[in-house]
């Protein structure tokens, strides 16, 4: 069976929070039946290499199984924070967004029960 | 035990005034017992000690009087207490004027609770910060120092009949926890109880972000009514279990989405959530919809409280320029992307550079450039460049601003729009401190 490639946001959504120069992100499944998807290919390792270009110093995941939902931990990753980034977005309020698009690969039959935008 | 019924009518320093109307009437008709504003961002407080320092009965939040004109009155009457940091760098000051408020519009004097400690000046905690942090601590720079003080002098506040309690730095989820300790009787090492209290604050303290603040995504989290969201209610038992609503007649949505996003907002291990007051776990959480608008959280664990508090040291930093110019139509990125360029063959020497494309790349790009640098040259028709800078000098902070303004004349074809900024920047540094060294404290206001 061929897999198929869709953005995160169709199995998950998800929140930014910042404390100075850490990102939180949360990735959190729509239903049950797709966290196990997310806990296999959202990894650390994914998580770093999508968001090279921000340089993280490190990247922590924490699995909340009771609630199907993963916590990104991701430091080094705001430019400094609120304290030194020049970025307009200095508390990294988008960066959910960002992780949202990450491909992700799934049997045809359960990418067509995914919600989508239209 | 009947359950504790707390609404928040605040989340930051500036939220919506006309959404504590709506949530106090709940309060009232559900027999609540207290209402709290949280309004004290990190940052928040370094600029409420900047006000003070200009006008000593200054410092505390600036919408303190639209914010209790619709809540006094009704919180006094029917027994609920208002409990908030709005007293922010100055909780004495906060503390007078409601104190005036209420006579001015006819109240029965409320009385009124203080709280001191969080602000850190003495020479025995300066010596141990400076022995901790070292060099970092610059004297000559310090706007403000403040440990995140607990629940425990909140708690005996309501408890020795207080009906307003103002704090300034208490952590977020304490404003819940202090209320919840003075109702249940619950002992300061009973973490279990506070761990539930404090995750009941940490869905609360945002305000409208557990309500569907924060979280509307046309076609994926559609959000009825944005335009007027409730604020959030809490309904704590004393066996563990939080529901969480929101006020009633009111926009928004409260569903097990909303719920998980704030539950790990601004968290980072969920098994050690930590606060002033306990070490909450939240790794068997169960979140569940029970009804319109009402989910119920249980099973969350919590363990011994840090042996020390965390600390917020705010310096003052350099200076931030920021300046925008747009372009559209017609090769209008390319017209961006040479403007950039002229900017930084005039002025890059001096100063490091960010350049944005907003309407191409901007908010999830790097200071560095890179993703910029990796984006193929789009045909972008309306694009607004923006440049920015910090330098610890003024002066070469502002060239950024003057050059950009600059390209009205010497730019490429069509630039318009030019809007530029410059603020001072505060850095800040997270520390801690042990307890015996940061001693709480509470006071009625004579």
């Amino acid at each position: 069976m061929n897999l198929q490639t869709v953005p995160l946001y169709r199995l998950a959504h998800g929140r930014t929070g910042d404390k100075g120069d850490i990102s939180n992100i949360s990735v959190i499944a729509w239903n049950d039946e797709l966290f196990p998807i997310l806990v296999e290919q959202l990894t650390e390792s994914a998580v770093e290499k999508w968001f090279t270009h921000r340089q993280p110093s490190r990247v922590t995941r924490y699995i909340l199984p009771s609630i199907s939902a993963m916590n990104f931990v991701i430091e080094g990753i705001l430019d400094g924070g609120v304290n030194d980034a020049l970025n307009l977005d200095s508390h990294g309020k988008a960066l959910s967004f960002y992780l949202l698009d990450f491909p992700i690969s799934v049997a045809p039959d359960i990418a067509a029960r995914l919600p989508d935008v239209h | 035990m009947n359950p504790l019924i707390i609404g928040c009518a605040a989340g930051f320093s500036g939220d919506r005034i006309d959404g504590i109307e709506p949530v106090v009437k709940t309060l009232i008709e559900t027999n609540g017992h207290a209402l709290i504003f949280e309004t004290l961002a990190e940052r928040t407080l370094a600029l409420a000690q900047l006000a003070r320092n200009n006008d000593a009965e200054a410092g505390y939040e600036p919408l303190l009087d639209a914010m209790l004109h619709p809540c006094l009155g009704p919180c006094l009457e029917h027994g609920i207490r208002i409990v908030s940091n709005f007293g922010q760098a100055n909780p004495p000051a906060a503390a007078r004027r409601i104190r005036a408020l209420a006579e001015q519009w006819g109240l029965r004097p409320p009385r009124i609770a203080v709280l001191a400690g969080d602000h850190l000046d003495r020479p025995e905690q300066l010596a141990y910060l400076r022995d901790t942090l070292g060099p970092q601590l610059d004297t000559d720079r310090i706007v403000s120092i403040n440990a995140y003080q607990g629940a425990t002098e909140v708690a005996e506040a309501i408890q020795a009949g207080a009906d307003v309690v103002v704090a300034g730095r208490v952590a977020d989820p304490s404003l819940v926890v202090g209320p919840a300790m003075a109702h249940f009787g619950w002992e300061a090492t009973d973490w279990q109880s506070l761990g539930t209290a404090t995750m009941a604050g940490h869905l609360l303290e945002c305000g409208t972000q557990v309500t569907g603040g924060y979280f509307a995504v046309p076609g994926l989290k559609d959000v009825p009514d944005m335009h007027r969201l409730g604020y959030p209610i809490a309904r704590l038992d004393h066996n563990g279990s939080i529901v969480i609503s929101k006020a009633q007649d009111t926009g928004g949505v409260v569903d097990e989405r909303t719920v998980k996003e704030q539950l790990l907002y601004e968290l980072h291990d969920p098994a050690r959530y930590l606060t002033p007051d306990v070490t909450a776990d939240i790794t068997k959480v169960q979140v569940k919809q029970i009804g319109q608008d009402q989910v119920a959280v249980s099973g969350v664990l919590g363990h011994p409280r840090p042996d020390m508090l965390k600390v917020n040291v705010f310096l003052r930093g350099g200076w931030f320029a920021e300046a925008e110019i747009s372009y559209a139509g017609i090769q209008a990125e390319a017209r961006a992307r040479l403007a950039a360029d002229t900017i930084r063959r005039r002025i890059g020497s001096t100063l490091q550079l960010r350049t944005d494309l907003i309407g191409a790349v901007s908010l999830f790009a790097d200071d560095e450039g890179r993703l910029l640098a990796e984006q193929a040259h789009g045909h972008g028709r309306d694009i607004r460049l923006r440049m920015s800078a910090s330098h610890d000098d003024r002066d070469i902070a502002e060239t950024l601003l003057r050059e950009v303004n600059a390209l009205y004349t010497c730019g490429p074809a069509g630039g318009g729009g030019v809007r530029v900024s410059l603020k001072p920047r505060l850095n800040s540094i997270s520390t801690f401190i042990p307890r015996d060294l940061a001693p709480a404290s509470w006071s009625f206001l004579s």
